[in-house]
């Protein structure tokens, strides 16, 4: 069963990999933007399912943590503006 | 025992198929806004059923309760995440004009 997950493991390692694919070659910013939320979930996913793997039940503590901290990046990305205008 | 842990090993097959057509749809789509579906819908489903076969493999209250919450956070913040970004394309009032 422990392989199982260690096999997912590398396979959402490799998504998250595939992602960056999108950073470097995306035409806008909010194409890059949008790889960084794949990372971003990507990266709960790999802690929840390293959770029986590494025998360690505080990764999900961690996951929580980082889903709080993903809605911030797309909220301060997008609120920015060109200096010149008022919001 | 049996019969959950062959659950969870399909409810974590089921979710990393998801999770790697989201992110094949994120890398092959050809617009933005359709690559943000397939960035909020698909991954989103991922997560959930990986979730849902970590919680069949050892099934207790408080992590089903835990893996609750965080599936209620992801969906609120891909959701308001979704919508920002979507305004952002379709106005192009961003910094750069984009």
């Amino acid at each position: 069963m422990n392989e199982l997950f260690a096999v997912a493991a590398l396979v959402l390692l490799f998504t998250l990999g595939a992602g960056l694919v999108r950073v470097v070659i995306g035409p806008t910013p909010t194409d890059r933007l949008m790889a960084a939320q794949l990372m971003g979930t990507t990266g709960i996913a790999t802690l929840l399912v390293l959770v029986p793997v590494l025998r360690a039940p505080a990764l999900v503590d961690v996951a929580l943590v980082f889903a709080l901290l993903a809605a911030v990046a797309a909220a301060a990305f997008t609120r920015r503006r060109r200096p010149a205008e008022e919001n | 025992m049996a019969v959950l842990d062959g659950l969870a090993a399909a409810l974590i097959l089921a979710g990393l198929f998801f999770f790697v057509a989201g992110t094949v749809g994120l890398l092959r789509l050809p617009d933005a806004l359709s690559r943000l579906h397939a960035l909020t819908k698909a991954d989103n489903l991922g997560l959930f059923l990986l979730a849902l076969g970590l919680l069949a493999a050892n099934p207790e209250p408080f992590l089903g309760l835990k893996l609750l919450l965080i599936w209620l956070l992801v969906m609120a913040a891909a959701a308001t995440g979704a919508h920002l970004i979507a305004k952002r394309a379709v106005r192009g009032d961003g910094e750069d004009g984009s």
